[in-house]
């Protein structure tokens, strides 16, 4: 039977770059799962949980779970949102059970993209081209809170005429930090600056990640450049999904 | 050297450092000085992260301890000779040390590196009352000579350039040749271990801090790698060891096997140059060492810190692995952080210690990325720390009101579905039709913190939500 998968659509995808979502159904739905997007959903939470509004959080986070907990899997095309509902959302109700309870049920069937194709799908190679030099940028939640890095690349690696550029340091923050990067905007912008000049020397025409916060960042710093390095998520160019107008480009 | 307090000013603080070239050019020393270093070390040790579970599970046990282990401390010093005074916050723990400099007619006072030294501000202090404080570190002997506090909490004067350190020992030293050659670091530190050799000789008392207290045998051990600690407290008369109370580790097994995962955290190297070891003073037939032992045990706040949601922080060894990996130390180097301790060890420790009203800038200046936790070799869940912090700050309504308002506006959609779904389908088009023709923003109302520095990419077109609603129904129509 097929899997049940429930798409975690994340609130910037939602609003600024659908393609992604459809990109991530296409890739699951091609690896045989059957999709619905439950309409009850908005954000994790997260930028009230670092913000330290807990009240706010665990609302949230009690909507997201009384909406998603009846489906098989849940996915996310997002690293730092799959870890709020996967590492996190336990946490929260650490001093509620029930709830508690609820949120581990949660946590086990939540993954990001990329890792719940490769991990759990078993997903061993994509069919799809794309003549490129691509370089890729580990987010930080993903990676460090989820594990993602192999993941990713190994799809990519399967891509036919695609070339991988590692950049130096890709596993180093891009200064998003959510909120962090408008209420700090001069270290933000430090951070990014950095990051830009490495995602510049690496000798790739195109940048991908697997977060959208994390892109639109980067995107934008690189646009204000000047630089010529086109940005997109991840699963565009798993999807075969990498025409049209990259992050931040002009409609044609 | 003066400690001037500006945790607050986190922000203005960090845009000037932005600024300052100089600064700029000595933190790339930081990334490049000891990220790889670090790495190659514990490469070289696949037991690295069993090590680490060790020294945690260690301090967890002590932590859930302290206090027995504490008066087992105190009796095994005072069974050597030795005397322990109990400071419960900086000036007690001054004028401890004032009175003990003052029973000896003190005139100078060497001290080795000791952050709980910077903590109470006893340069300072001593300088007040006449008494002259010598550092012995490198680092912190070319802070003291330029009035500065160190802005990293094992290289203290990371921030400073070789051309700037040779123009000021040139200016301090100026009973030396002119035309002396001090191009190379080598002749830079040959220099001031010769000017503090004089210094070391005179010296009426000698404080050093301390990395470990070993309860079982009422040692205190210091790690460094130039010797000056030992210089420090074998030769005066009297030996001060100022340290905090979360410092004291059971058993000298304990401390060995924190020591394995110390160094290579902080420097790559495999254990430091000098691990010191001092029980006491001199006893009959000892070739040297001091008449009197003194340790200052400080709380300074720390013991509110057991039980609470901070607890883990205790368990820190300074190593500082975690400001060595941190990009926004990276960006802005630790004298921003306003206070003694900077980086993510100081993100979670300066409130402790200050309180949330004045510390309360330093946690929130994180992007959460993780590094810090990730290479913390006591498994410090730092980022988590940060954000109690501001849970803190945000329950005592502390942060700043327009952050407040935007926030409660945002939660107030995110809570209700319907009304978000319908508010977003109808202003992100709209948006989406304005960016049209570059695809981006250069500047956009009320996103002027995103736009400053870079563009924002604008919306594709209509919301997920409201294409993936229309493509179901079409599903549906089509299938009757
Ligand atoms: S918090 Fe961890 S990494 Fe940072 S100084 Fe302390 S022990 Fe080292």
């Amino acid at each position: 039977m097929a899997p049940k998968v429930a798409l975690f659509i994340t609130c910037l995808v939602d609003l600024f770059r659908p393609k992604i979502g459809f990109a991530a159904i296409k890739l699951l739905e091609d690896a045989g799962c059957e999709i619905s997007v439950p309409v009850a959903q908005t954000c994790c939470g997260q930028p009230a949980y670092n913000s330290g509004d807990r009240a706010d959080t665990e609302a949230i986070a009690k909507q997201v779970i009384k909406t998603f907990e009846d489906h098989d899997y849940v996915v996310a095309p997002s690293g730092s949102c799959a870890a709020m509902i996967k590492i996190h959302y336990p946490e929260l109700f650490k001093d509620d059970a029930d709830w508690q309870r609820r949120a581990v049920a949660l946590s086990k069937k939540t993954f990001e993209l990329t890792s719940f194709l490769t991990d759990v799908l078993e997903v061993e190679q994509i069919d799809t081209h794309l003549e490129q030099k691509v370089t890729y940028h580990d987010s930080c939640a993903g990676l460090r809170e989820l594990g993602i890095a192999g993941q990713p690349r190994k799809l990519l690696a399967s891509v036919d005429g695609l070339v991988m550029e590692e950049m130096k340091d890709s596993d180093v923050c891009c200064g998003f930090g959510g909120t962090f990067c408008v209420k700090y905007s001069d270290i933000s912008n430090a951070i990014v600056s950095k990051k830009a000049d490495t995602i510049n020397t690496s000798g790739a025409d195109l940048l991908l990640a697997g977060d959208l916060g994390c892109l639109m960042n980067m995107a934008g710093k690189l646009k204000r450049q000047g630089s010529k390095t086109k940005v997109r998520h991840v699963a565009e160019v798993l999807a075969g999904m990498s025409d049209g107008p990259a992050i931040a480009e002009a409609k044609k | 050297m003066t400690n001037i307090i500006t945790t607050r000013d986190f922000k203005s603080n960090a845009k000037e450092a932005l600024a300052n070239k100089t600064l700029q050019k000595a933190l790339t020393h930081v990334e490049a000085g000891f990220i790889g270093k670090r790495r190659l070390a514990m490469e070289a040790l696949p037991e690295f992260d069993q090590l680490r579970d060790n020294a945690r599970d260690i301090k967890n046990h002590t932590l859930a301890n302290l206090d027995a282990y504490l008066e087992e401390y105190e009796e095994k010093v005072v069974a050597s000779g030795g005397k322990v005074h109990w400071a419960a916050d900086g000036e007690e723990a001054c004028n401890q040390i004032l009175d003990i400099c003052r029973n000896v007619g003190a005139r100078t006072v060497t001290k080795g590196k000791s952050m709980i030294a910077e903590e109470i501000g006893i340069n300072d202090f001593l300088e007040k009352n006449d008494i002259e404080p010598v550092e012995t570190d490198l680092g912190e002997y070319i802070i003291q000579l330029r009035g500065e506090t160190p802005s990293h909490i094992i290289a203290p004067a990371v921030h400073v350039l070789k051309e700037q350190v040779e123009e000021d020992f040139r200016r301090v030293h100026d009973h030396l040749p002119v035309s002396r050659n001090l191009e190379e670091p080598e002749s830079l530190l040959d220099e001031a271990r010769k000017v503090l050799r004089a210094k070391f000789l005179n010296a009426d008392v000698g404080i050093t801090g301390a990395n470990f207290l070993i309860a079982e045998t009422g040692t205190s051990v210091i790690v460094t790698n130039e010797g000056n600690g030992d210089l420090t407290q074998i030769v005066p008369k009297v030996h001060i060891v100022l340290a905090s109370i979360e410092k004291v580790t059971p058993t000298l097994d304990d401390v060995s096997q924190i020591l394995r995962v110390l160094a290579r955290s902080a420097t790559g190297q495999e254990i430091s140059v000098y691990t010191t070891f001092s029980t006491g003073p001199k006893r009959q037939g000892d070739v040297d060492g001091p008449e009197e032992y003194h340790v200052i045990i400080l709380d300074n706040g720390r013991s509110n810190m057991i039980g609470s949601e901070f607890q883990d922080m205790l368990r820190c060894i300074r190593c500082g692995s975690c400001m060595n990996h941190c990009p926004v130390y990276h960006a802005v180097g630790g004298h921003a952080y306003g206070w003694v301790y900077p980086g993510p060890m100081g993100a979670v420790l300066t409130p402790s210690l200050m309180g949330v009203k004045d510390g309360g800038q330093l946690p929130n200046a994180s992007t959460f990325c993780g590094r810090c936790e990730a290479v913390c070799p006591m498994r410090i869940p730092l980022p988590k720390m940060m954000r109690h912090w501001r849970e803190r700050e945000f329950e005592k309504h502390l942060n700043p009101a327009s952050q407040r308002w935007g926030l409660n506006f945002w939660a107030f959609f995110a809570k209700r579905p319907r009304l978000y779904h319908l508010a977003t389908s109808l202003g992100i088009p709209l948006l989406s039709l304005f960016g049209r023709r570059k695809g981006y923003f250069k500047y956009l109302p009320l996103a002027s913190g995103w736009t400053k520095y870079r563009d924002l990419p604008a919306p594709e077109t209509r919301t997920f939500q409201q294409q993936w609603a229309q493509r179901e129904a079409l599903k549906q129509g089509g299938a009757k």
